[in-house]
């Protein structure tokens, strides 16, 4: 049973109250490597610890959990980290460590560093040793750097549409991926375009108010810090779609740390990377990949668990870094 | 427009005289006097640090060569706006090299990071 301090980060959000309990907080600060496990129940994610959701919900019938992963860039080899492989095996041994078995994971994009062949190739057999049979992704901007993501759509964009959208339910949530890396403008940030938007309000349309909705996209959704290009231009129209439904979850990457936000009923959630973590908005002068000292880089790397609770009428969300199964 | 004119020949003044003094005294490199007999700068380069083009605008005489260079730990590209230019992703210490043989100004960005911006005057 690992110790509540192994959990750098414990969220939980209780919408019906609309509190947001943020126990060790500042220890979140101090992660290095992320996966973000959601729990959803009733509806509505919430974040906690990985071993205290199995202990708390594992049992229950409808309940489940999936793994959010994301930004593995696999292929960078700077001094940021030179060995972006084997903190992304890591992570994947963390999530075979869980105490519960999560039915899925979606990766968040920026997969490789250069969209290679030879990059994806080793992502694939890193992936092979994940729990969950299934995993779905979303490109990152580094993974549609060559022939429009032509490599990226022919090994992970089967079944979807455009530049790699879909969506799918599971276990009464409805499930969104998002693509807003493609046809950048100049001068702008993230962009969803008209295609997609229309797509969505689609996808969407006659779905119950009732259904849990789970939005997933590289880029965040919401504007973090425009002047580093942190947020998507359009994403105000995306998220008028999701308005009328009782419980949005919104799950990115790109910014390689934890940030949230709760907006209502929807609730705003950035991953930590699995291969080098990013400085806070505006505290260097770029975004580029910081460097800490090779001891704490495993703190500052992660995973993100999600559970779902059917009962509890929450939904977790609970990032681990990596050096929690490392100690 | 005669403000902009001036503004040229000010600054074309030091780059003549030193053309002048090279010649004047020693061999003149055959990129400083291209076939329409303009004096040129030849080339220029565009360093990206930080997530920036730097200097973001450069300006150059027609037939000059301005050249990318990707100091960041991640990827960048520069790409005309107009779709006159478009490098290839150039990773840490790789580059581009565009000449440019029409006056005009050039917008570019990179398709990447589309906040980093920049512009090539050419004249």
């Amino acid at each position: 049973m690992p110790d509540k301090n192994d959990f750098i980060d414990q969220k939980l959000q209780d919408l019906n109250n609309d509190g947001v309990d943020r126990r060790g907080f500042l220890k979140c600060m101090a992660w290095a490597g992320t996966g973000l496990v959601w729990t959803m129940s009733g509806g509505i994610p919430m974040s906690q610890a990985f071993a205290k959701s199995a202990d708390r919900h594992g049992g229950k019938r409808g309940d489940f959990s999936f793994v959010q992963i994301s930004d593995s860039h696999i292929g960078f080899n700077k001094p940021a980290n030179p060995d972006v492989t084997a903190t992304l095996q890591t992570a994947i041994d963390k999530i075979n460590a869980m105490p519960h078995k999560p039915d899925f994971i979606i990766h968040t994009g920026d997969l490789s560093q250069l969209s290679k062949p030879s990059e994806f190739d080793t992502l694939d057999q890193v992936l092979k040793g994940a729990p969950a049979k299934q995993i779905f992704f979303v490109p990152g901007e580094h993974d549609m750097l060559t022939d429009n993501g032509a490599e990226y759509l022919q090994r992970y964009g089967k079944g979807t549409k455009g530049t790699g959208w879909s969506s799918f339910d599971h276990k009464g949530v409805h499930f969104v991926g998002l693509v807003n890396v493609a046809n950048l403008k100049a001068g702008g940030m993230g962009s969803l375009g008209h295609e997609q938007l229309e797509w969505l309000e689609d996808d969407l349309k006659g779905r119950s108010a009732s259904t849990p909705i789970v939005l997933f996209a590289h880029i965040p959704l919401w504007t973090i810090y425009p002047d580093w290009g942190w947020g998507t231009d359009d994403s105000e129209q995306a998220l008028s779609y999701v308005k009328r439904f009782g419980s949005v979850t919104v799950l990115n990457g790109h910014i390689h740390q934890i940030m949230q936000k709760v907006e209502g009923k929807v609730s705003f959630h950035t991953a930590m990377s699995t291969a080098f973590p990013q400085p806070a908005p505006g505290t260097a002068p770029s975004a580029g990949p910081m460097k800490v000292p090779a001891e704490q880089l495993q703190q500052v790397l992660g995973i993100t668990d999600v559970n779902y609770v059917v009962s509890g009428r929450s939904l977790a969300v609970v990032d681990s870094p990596l050096a929690a199964s490392a100690s | 427009m005669k403000t902009k004119n001036v503004l040229i020949a000010i600054l074309a003044l030091p780059v003549m005289i030193a053309i002048f003094l090279v010649a004047g005294s020693r061999k003149i490199m055959a990129a400083a006097t291209p076939a329409n007999g303009q004096p040129s700068a030849a080339a220029s380069t565009v360093k990206i640090d930080n997530f920036s083009f730097g200097p973001q605008t450069v300006t150059v005489p027609v037939g000059a060569t301005v050249t990318w260079m990707n100091r960041d730990d991640i990827p960048h590209t520069a790409v005309s706006t107009d779709g006159v230019f478009k490098s290839k992703v150039m990773d840490t210490d790789e580059k581009f090299s565009y000449t440019f043989t029409k006056a005009g100004t050039y917008a570019y960005y990179c398709t990447i990071h589309p906040k980093m911006t920049g512009q090539v005057v050419v004249q």
